[in-house]
């Protein structure tokens, strides 16, 4: 079973690689700005969180630890966050992010997700 | 027992204290002292603990204890590890909390104490849990390894362990679990596609009935407040399933089928959540899943009664006590708001904003007031059911769920 789910967003990874020309390397868009990024840290672990967790070890979605992501290809990783994974719970978060967002996300993940600042400080 | 001896311990030092000073003086000493431990004794009991309740911090392991009279928070019992996602039984006296953290942690927290009174690591990864009918048996449900575990309520020791299996015989991570009568458990296998009910009258050797091919990634289930339907959601296809738990051969049975008819559904940024009341009358009110509607279904003959719209993909929908009112909470990005549905006519009757990120919320006892935790606002809002005021904000970091001991008393929760 997670070998189907793995080739498919493989597949779905090479799909939307095909889909869209290849940018040149001058044109990709910029990664996030550092308030941005704060957003999308504690985004990942607040909001993704509920399903792998605030501390990224799982529940309902796999653990998305440094430990648990060597293995994984970034450029899927990132399809996976940007398309979803159909036939799971994994949703599209096309709606809320950018494709340079989903693969800086992705990055940050197999390096291992950075705390997010301090709720307290963010909210006052 | 200890106030009484205390006072008398003063009493004698006060009289050893004043020996030197003759008849009078050790008079007096003594007076004082048996004043004292008379005003002790007549001072009033301990307070009960049925207005007392918690609050998840989930960011930083730890629960606030709070007094739904007072609206206030009383403190904090901290060191609960990893409290995301983190759910709560009582026992029946309501005295004792059971947390079940994402972590596989569960604790015992006594809340008059405020303290932790036992604590056992059960899995890796744990969703929550369910205390059972006689308050015996707490049971944990778990994704890793996915499975039951049921412990004795008093000493947190393991009674047994339910592995939960798919066909294939691969571990299932579990959902949906809530006591039945008579000291069972029944829940849902995510990846089995399977509903359980698990006997474990003789913890050592449980019983097992097993419903397969209920439908496509069951996500959540509900008891209904009488014990007697179990409802679970399903993630994988348009429907709900309904298990009718006083029928002599209990069989799981399809309702709401198709109820996207065919649509397209939204991204599921969060899964919404089936346990708490959501059976107003002979109503149950559902959320739909990747749709902004709360579907209305009849608890008699299980036809869809009404599709109520909403302002976004329900999580939580909860009926306040009386079944007058049902509330309505979202996933991201509409969750900075929760809506009112007047049962009588079915209708949206009041939206609010309580503050960013709503995640949860409980009603008082009998219902007079909301309590609703802002993640992102750091806070706890309790608002009068009537009038719609705003009648205390409580500051609480990263507030998640709510928790009140009126739940010890009641079947599913």
């Amino acid at each position: 079973m997670r070998d189907v789910l793995l080739s498919m967003a493989a597949a779905l990874a090479a799909g939307a690689a095909c889909a869209q020309p290849a940018a040149p390397a001058a044109a990709a868009p910029a990664a996030p700005d550092a308030a941005r990024q704060q957003q999308l840290v504690r985004m990942v672990r607040q909001d993704c969180g509920s399903c792998h967790g605030m501390r990224l070890t799982g529940g309902l979605g796999p653990a998305l630890t440094r430990e648990a992501l060597a293995d994984k290809p970034v450029g899927s990783m990132a399809a996976t966050i940007f398309h979803g994974r159909p036939g799971t719970p994994m949703p599209g978060w096309r709606a809320m992010l950018s494709e340079a967002e989903a693969r800086w996300i992705a990055e940050r993940l197999v390096q291992g997700l950075p705390e997010a600042s301090p709720e307290r400080s963010v909210a006052r | 027992m200890n106030v009484p001896r205390d006072a008398r311990r003063r009493g004698l030092l006060g009289l050893g204290a004043l020996a030197g000073l003759g008849a009078l003086g050790t008079l007096s000493g003594c007076a004082s002292a048996g004043a004292t431990a008379a005003a002790r004794a007549t001072a009033p009991p301990q307070a009960g603990t049925g207005d007392l309740g918690v609050v998840v911090q989930r960011a930083r392991g730890a629960l606030s204890i709070v007094n739904t009279t007072q609206r206030t928070v009383l403190g904090e019992v901290g060191g609960l590890g990893d409290l995301s996602h983190a759910s709560v039984v009582f026992s029946r006296d309501g005295a004792d909390a059971f947390v079940f953290g994402r972590d596989g942690a569960l604790t015992r927290v006594n809340l008059p104490a405020r303290r932790v009174t036992g604590r056992v690591m059960q899995a890796g990864n744990s969703i929550g849990g369910a205390i059972s009918q006689d308050g015996s048996l707490v049971a944990a449900q778990n994704y890793t390894p996915g499975g039951v575990k049921v412990f004795d309520a008093a000493s947190l020791q393991l009674l047994c362990d339910i592995p939960a299996l798919t066909a294939s015989g691969a571990r299932s991570r579990v959902v949906g679990l809530a006591d039945l009568p008579g000291r069972r458990f029944v829940y849902s296998l995510f990846d089995a596609d399977a509903i359980c009910i698990a006997d474990v009258s003789d913890a050592r050797s449980p019983k097992l009935l097993r419903f397969d091919g209920i439908g496509r990634q069951p996500y959540d289930a509900l008891v209904t407040p009488n014990g007697r339907h179990y409802i679970a959601g399903l993630f994988g296809e348009d429907g709900l399933v309904v298990v009718d738990l006083w029928d002599e051969t209990p069989r799981p049975r399809r309702i709401l089928a198709g109820y996207g008819r065919g649509e397209q559904p939204l991204p599921v940024y969060k899964m919404p959540h089936l346990r708490g009341w959501a059976v107003a009358g002979r109503h149950a009110y559902l959320p739909a899943i990747g749709r902004h509607e709360v579907l209305v279904v009849d608890t008699e003959s299980w036809a869809e009664v009404a599709r109520v719209p909403v302002a976004g993909q329900p999580v939580f929908v909860m009926a306040r006590p009386d079944g007058r009112q049902v509330w309505v909470n979202f996933a991201l990005p509409d969750y900075h708001r929760v809506q009112v549905i007047d049962t009588p006519s079915r209708r949206v009757v009041r939206t609010l904003e309580p503050g960013a990120a709503v995640l949860h919320m409980e009603f008082t006892p009998r219902g007079e007031a909301v309590w609703i935790s802002s993640r992102d606002a750091n806070r706890v809002s309790v608002v009068d059911t009537a009038s719609f005021a705003t009648l205390a904000a409580l500051d609480v970091d990263a507030p998640s769920g709510i928790f009140f001991t009126a739940r010890a008393a009641r079947v599913g929760l």
